[in-house]
C-alpha cells in the first residue's frame, strides 16, 4: 500500500535573528518548561522548541522539527553541550544541533531555524517577524 | 659505492630489495633487478585469488612505481642467460651485459613434472605463475571436469582453483595420505572426508602411467589399469630449483638440485649469493616463503654491517586454510613414535583432527597436526619453539580447558621468541614498539615493526603480547563514558553508591565536566536507576525518550503501549480490557515476539489515560521502553504439556516479576522452559532456565537480535532457590560491570575470564560479594513500584504529556493511514 503522502506539507521554518522580531509572542510561564529540556509551543501554525537551559542559565528557541527524518520532536530532546557548544539531540536518531546556530553538529544534513527567546517576569518571549 | 644484481624478481627477491633499502641508500649500494616474468614481483601464496578476483595488481608486492622511488632499477621480461664469474657480469637474452659486485640468485623453482606419457599434450598445466593460471582459466570454459596431480599443499590449492571455475574436480596422489609432508594417516584421513564433502573427488595411492586423448587429455590411465576420464590436468608435484645458470658457471650444486650454499648464504663464490626455492642449505629446499625471507635478510645483513648473522634452518610450520578447512603441522609433525607420545582427538562430525606429539619425559611439546580448528597453533607453535613447560594435563592443549587452571601464554614466552615468522619479528620487537615508540594499537604495531602483515596467521598473538604489554605500562585503554565524565560506567556506578549521589547535576558538579550531553544522561539514569530504583520520571529530562515517556517512540511521534503480562498468560477478561482501550484510542494491535500485546498509534497526550485504564484492569507497565527486564517467556510446561518436566509458566511468572522494572546498562530478556525441547528458546536469552529430570538448569549470556549467541550453561540440575539465588548475583554483578548499551553475551565476550570467570563470582562466591550483590537485588525488587501507576495518579506528572506546553491540541502534523483494516503511521519523509 502506498502511504508515502500522508504528510505533504510542512511549515516553513525561517530562523529570526533579534534585531528583525516583530512580534514577541507570550508562550508560557518558565515553570511550564521542564529543567534543562525543552516544551513545544504553537504559534500561528508553527510547532517551535522552547529549552530551558537551566545549567548555563539561557534560553533557546529551534523548529521542532527534525529536518531528518521530518518529525515534530526536538522538543523531547536531550539537551547538553559539545565542548562549549549547546546542543540539541533528536530522540529519533540522535542527530544534534547547535541551539546557538541552527547548525548540524553530526554531517551536512539541513540546519535548524532558530528564534529568540526573552524571560520577563517568569513569562517566557519567542520572537517572529510576522 | 657496491653494485648489487640479483636474478630473479619473485617474492624473496622482492623482499632482499625491501629489505636492503631500509638499511642502505642507493649511494651506498646500487641495485639492479632482472625479472624473466612480465610483472614485477607478486604474492604467489595467494596465487589463487586471482580465480576469483581476477587482478593481477591485487597480488603485486608494491607497483612499478615502489621501484622507482626506491631507486632501484627492475627490468623485466628479460631473461639472464649467463653468468661470468671471472669478469664478475651477466648476459641477458638481448645481449645485454651487466657487471656486479654481488650476484644474488632468487631464481626459484618450477614446478616438478613427473615423466608420465603423454604431458607434453596441450590441456595439460603447472601451477606457478600467472600466465598459468590465465591459460587454466582459459581452457576451462571448454571443460567440464579436472584433474590433479599431486596432493600436496600446492595441489589441493589448485584443486580449490579448478573448483571454483565449476570444474568436477579429481586429486590424484601417488603417496598413499594427502598433504604427506604435513600430515599424518589420521589428519589425512579427515581432511579427505572434508574435501569429498565440498565436492572433491580424491584419489589416493595413485600411479598415473599415461595420459591419453587424441591431441588434448581425455583419460587418465593408472598403473592397476584403472582409468578416470578429464578434460585437462594440472600437475603440482613438487618444485624443481631453478638452478641451471649456477650449475653452467660452475657453482656447486645438490645432486637432486639447488644451488648450494653455506650459513651465510653464499655458494662456492663468496660474490654470489643464492637466496630462497633455489638455495639448497643443509642439504634441504626450503618451498615456503618465510625462509626465503629469513635468507634475503641474512645476505642484506652481510651487504650493510658486521656481525654477520647466520641462517640457522628453518621451522616448517605451516597453517593455512584449504577450501575453507584450516590445516596446520608444526614442529616434530611426523617422525613421531620414535620420539614421543602422541595425543590425539579426532572428531569426524565437526572435521576435527588434532594430534600433538609429546616428549617421552612429558615435559615438551615436539609438533603436531591440526585440521579443520586451528585455532590454537600459534600457541601450540610456541610453545614447541621455545620448549615451554607443558600444563600438567597436556590433553587440555587440544581440549581446552576443563574447569584446569589457564595459560598464561603470552607471559611465559621467552623475549627472543619468534612470534611472526613472515617478518621475523619476536617478542621483544613487539614489546618495544608498545614501550619505547609509543605504538598502543595494532595498526600501529604493525606499521612499526611489521609483525602480522605476511600471512596474518599471529595477529591474535601479536594483538595479545600488545594489550599484556599495555597493561604493564599501567595504560588499560579505559572506555570512559563521553567528554563530560572521564570515568567508565563502572567506575561511575561506584562513585555514585558510595557517595550516594541523587541527582544527575550533582554527579555532574562533582564528576564531571561541561553540561551533559545525550551519552552521559541515560548512562547515569540508567545507573541511578539500578542503584536506587526512585521514579523514573523524577529526573524525566536525562532519561532516554522512550523512558521519559514511560512508552516506545514509533514513527511520527507516537508511542506504543505493552502491558506487562508475566510469563504470557492472561485472563480472557484482561484480554478484553486491552481490546476495549485498542478500540477507544484507535490502536494499531500486535501480539509480539515476547508473548505481549502491543498497543500502536497512542498520541502523547492520550498515554495517561491509556495507561488508567489498564491500571485499573489490574495492568502494569511492561517496560517495553526501559534499558531494563523486557519479558521472561515461556512455554506451557507441566501444567498442560505431555512433555512438560515442571511448570515452567509459574516459574517463568515468579521470575518475571521478581525482577520487573530492574534497569540495567541493556535491556533484558529471559525464558524459561519445560522441557528440553525448548519451546520458549531460553537459550536466545540473556538468562535461560530450562527444566531436567533433577531440577533446572540456569543459561546466561544469550542474544537474539543482530548477533545471535547461544546461551551458556552456568549451572545444571539446581533447585529453584538455588537458580534464583544465582540469578540474583548474575544480574547484579553484570549491571554493575557493564559498559552501557552492552547486552549480557557482548559483555561477557569481554569479560576477562570469561564463563569462567563468571562462575566463580557467581557460583562460587570467589570475590565473596555474593551476599551484597543478592542484598542490592532485594533492595531493587522491595522498592519496586508501578511507574504507569505513579503518573496516573499524580496530576503534576501529567502534566509533562502533553504535546504543546500552550495549548491542549494533538500534534496537528502527526498522520496515519490505514492497512489490513487497522492503522499505521507516515511513513519516513
Amino acid at each position: 500500500m502506498e502511504n508515502n503522502n500522508l504528510i505533504d506539507t510542512y511549515p516553513q521554518y525561517e530562523t529570526v535573528h533579534p534585531e528583525d522580531v516583530k512580534v514577541w509572542f507570550r508562550a508560557a510561564h518558565v515553570d511550564d518548561f521542564p529543567k534543562n529540556g525543552g516544551g513545544c509551543i504553537l504559534y500561528k501554525g508553527l510547532q517551535v522548541a522552547v529549552f530551558n537551559f537551566t545549567r548555563r542559565n539561557e534560553w533557546f528557541a529551534t523548529q521542532n522539527l527534525c529536518p531528518h527524518k521530518k518529525q515534530m520532536i526536538l522538543s523531547r530532546g536531550m539537551i547538553g553541550t559539545e565542548g562549549d557548544e549547546p546542543k540539541v539531540a533528536c530522540p529519533y536518531h540522535k542527530k544534534t544541533f547547535s541551539l546557538q546556530s541552527g547548525e548540524n553538529l553530526n554531517d551536512s544534513l539541513c540546519q535548524l531555524a532558530t528564534y529568540p527567546v526573552k524571560v520577563e517576569n517568569d513569562t517566557v518571549y519567542v520572537g517572529f517577524k510576522f | 659505492m657496491k653494485k648489487v644484481v640479483i636474478i630473479g624478481n619473485g617474492m624473496v627477491g622482492y623482499k632482499f630489495c625491501e629489505k636492503l633499502r631500509t638499511v642502505a641508500t642507493a649511494e651506498q649500494i646500487q641495485v639492479v633487478v632482472y625479472g624473466e616474468e612480465v610483472l614485477p614481483a607478486y604474492d604467489r601464496v595467494h596465487l589463487c585469488e586471482y580465480f576469483t578476483n581476477g587482478s593481477a595488481d591485487d597480488l603485486l608486492m608494491a607497483p612499478t612505481s615502489w621501484y622507482a622511488e626506491n631507486q632501484i632499477e627492475l627490468i623485466t621480461g628479460e631473461l639472464v642467460t649467463s653468468i661470468n664469474r671471472e669478469e664478475k657480469t651477466i648476459s641477458t637474452h638481448k645481449n645485454n651485459v651487466e657487471n656486479y659486485d654481488y650476484l644474488i640468485l632468487a631464481t626459484g623453482s618450477r614446478p616438478l613434472v613427473p615423466p608420465i606419457e603423454g604431458v607434453d599434450r596441450n590441456g595439460v598445466f603447472v601451477y606457478r605463475t600467472i600466465e598459468d593460471l590465465d591459460n587454466i582459466i582459459d581452457y576451462a570454459k571448454n571443460a567440464t571436469s579436472a584433474a590433479v596431480l599431486g596432493g600436496g599443499l600446492l595441489g589441493l590449492e589448485a584443486a580449490k582453483a579448478l573448483i571454483d571455475l565449476e570444474l568436477d574436480t579429481h586429486v590424484i596422489e601417488f603417496s598413499d595420505r594427502l598433504m604427506p609432508r604435513q600430515l599424518d594417516e589420521a589428519g589425512s584421513d579427515l581432511l579427505k572426508y572434508s574435501l569429498e564433502q565440498l565436492g572433491l573427488k580424491i584419489h589416493l595411492g595413485i600411479n598415473t602411467r599415461s595420459i591419453q586423448g587424441n591431441g588434448k587429455p581425455e583419460s587418465f590411465l593408472f598403473q592397476d589399469g584403472e582409468q578416470l576420464k578429464a578434460d585437462m590436468l594440472v600437475i603440482s608435484c613438487g618444485i624443481v630449483p631453478r638452478d641451471e645458470l649456477a650449475r653452467e658457471c660452475g657453482l656447486e650444486v645438490g645432486t637432486r638440485g639447488g644451488v648450494v650454499v653455506n650459513d651465510l648464504m653464499q655458494t662456492n663464490d663468496a660474490h654470489i649469493f643464492a637466496i630462497g626455492e633455489v638455495a639448497l642449505h643443509n642439504g634441504m629446499i626450503y618451498g615456503l616463503v618465510a625462509p626465503g625471507y629469513e635468507m634475503a635478510d641474512v645476505v642484506v645483513n652481510q651487504l650493510t654491517s658486521t656481525p654477520e648473522k647466520l641462517f640457522a634452518g628453518f621451522d616448517m610450520s605451516t597453517k593455512l586454510k584449504l577450501i575453507g578447512i584450516e590445516v596446520a603441522s608444526f614442529g616434530n609433525a611426523l617422525d613421531l613414535e620414535k620420539i614421543g607420545t602422541p595425543i590425539t582427538y579426532k572428531n569426524l562430525k565437526q572435521g576435527i583432527y588434532k594430534r600433538i606429539n609429546i616428549s617421552k619425559d612429558g615435559s615438551q611439546l615436539l609438533g603436531g597436526i591440526l585440521v579443520g580448528d586451528s585455532k590454537d597453533y600459534n600457541m601450540l607453535m610456541q610453545m614447541s619453539q621455545n620448549g615451554m613447560a607443558l600444563p600438567p594435563n597436556a590433553e587440555d592443549l587440544i581440549l581446552g580447558a576443563r574447569g584446569g587452571e589457564g595459560m598464561d601464554m603470552v607471559g611465559s614466552l621467552p623475549d627472543d621468541a619468534q612470534v611472526c615468522s613472515c617478518e621475523n619479528v619476536t617478542k621483544a620487537d613487539i614489546v618495544t614498539s608498545v614501550k619505547e615508540k609509543g605504538c598502543e594499537d595494532l595498526a600501529s604495531v604493525k606499521g612499526c615493526c611489521k609483525a602480522g602483515t605476511g600471512c596474518g596467521a599471529c595477529t591474535p598473538m601479536v594483538n595479545d603480547i600488545l594489550q599484556q604489554t599495555l597493561l604493564s605500562l599501567g595504560k588499560r585503554v579505559r572506555n570512559v563514558i563521553c567528554e563530560h565524565f572521564d570515568y567508565t560506567r563502572q567506575e561511575l556506578f561506584d562513585l555514585v553508591k558510595i557517595k550516594n549521589i541523587k541527582s544527575y547535576d550533582e554527579l555532574l558538579d562533582q564528576f564531571g565536566a561541561g553540561d551533559g550531553c545525550e551519552i552521559c544522561k541515560p548512562a547515569v539514569a540508567s545507573i541511578m536507576a539500578s542503584i536506587f530504583n526512585e521514579l523514573i520520571v523524577k529526573q524525566d529530562t536525562i532519561q532516554d525518550t522512550n523512558d521519559r515517556y514511560l512508552a516506545n517512540i514509533q514513527k511520527g511521534g507516537s508511542y506504543s503501549v505493552v502491558p506487562r503480562i508475566p510469563g504470557g498468560e492472561i485472563t480472557p477478561e484482561k484480554l478484553i480490557v486491552i481490546g476495549q482501550v485498542a478500540q477507544k484510542y484507535g490502536l494499531y494491535t500486535k501480539i509480539t515476539g515476547g508473548q505481549r500485546i502491543d498497543l500502536f498509534g497512542a498520541r502523547l497526550n492520550d498515554l495517561p489515560k491509556i495507561w488508567g485504564e489498564l491500571v485499573k484492569a489490574g495492568f502494569e507497565s511492561g517496560h517495553a521502553y526501559g534499558k531494563s527486564l523486557r519479558t521472561v517467556k515461556s512455554c506451557v510446561g507441566s501444567t498442560w504439556c505431555r512433555y512438560g518436566l515442571h511448570d515452567s509458566v509459574s516459574f517463568a511468572i515468579e521470575v518475571e516479576e521478581r525482577y520487573r522494572g530492574l534497569r540495567s546498562p541493556h535491556k533484558l530478556k529471559g525464558g524459561v522452559s519445560g522441557c528440553r525441547r525448548e519451546c520458549a528458546e531460553a537459550q536466545s536469552k540473556d538468562f535461560g532456565i530450562i527444566a531436567t529430570e533433577k531440577g533446572w538448569n540456569l543459561y546466561v549470556c544469550g542474544n537474539g537480535g543482530a548477533n545471535p549467541q547461544h546461551a551458556q550453561l552456568l549451572a545444571g540440575d539446581i533447585d529453584k532457590k538455588t537458580c534464583v539465588k544465582y540469578l540474583d548475583r548474575f544480574l547484579m554483578f553484570y549491571i554493575r560491570t557493564a559498559e552501557p548499551l552492552n547486552r549480557t553475551a557482548t559483555w561477557l565476550n569481554k569479560l576477562d575470564g570469561g564463563l569462567e570467570y563468571l562462575y566463580d563470582v557467581v557460583v562460587n562466591d570467589c570475590l565473596g560479594i555474593g551476599d551484597e550483590l543478592e542484598k542490592e537485588m532485594q533492595g531493587v525488587i522491595d522498592t519496586y513500584s508501578c511507574e504507569w501507576k505513579e503518573v496516573v495518579d499524580n496530576e503534576h506528572l501529567q502534566a509533562k504529556f502533553r504535546h504543546f506546553v500552550n495549548s491542549e491540541e494533538h500534534d496537528p502534523q502527526q498522520a496515519f493511514g490505514d492497512m489490513r483494516g487497522q492503522k499505521l503511521p507516515a511513513n519516513w519523509a
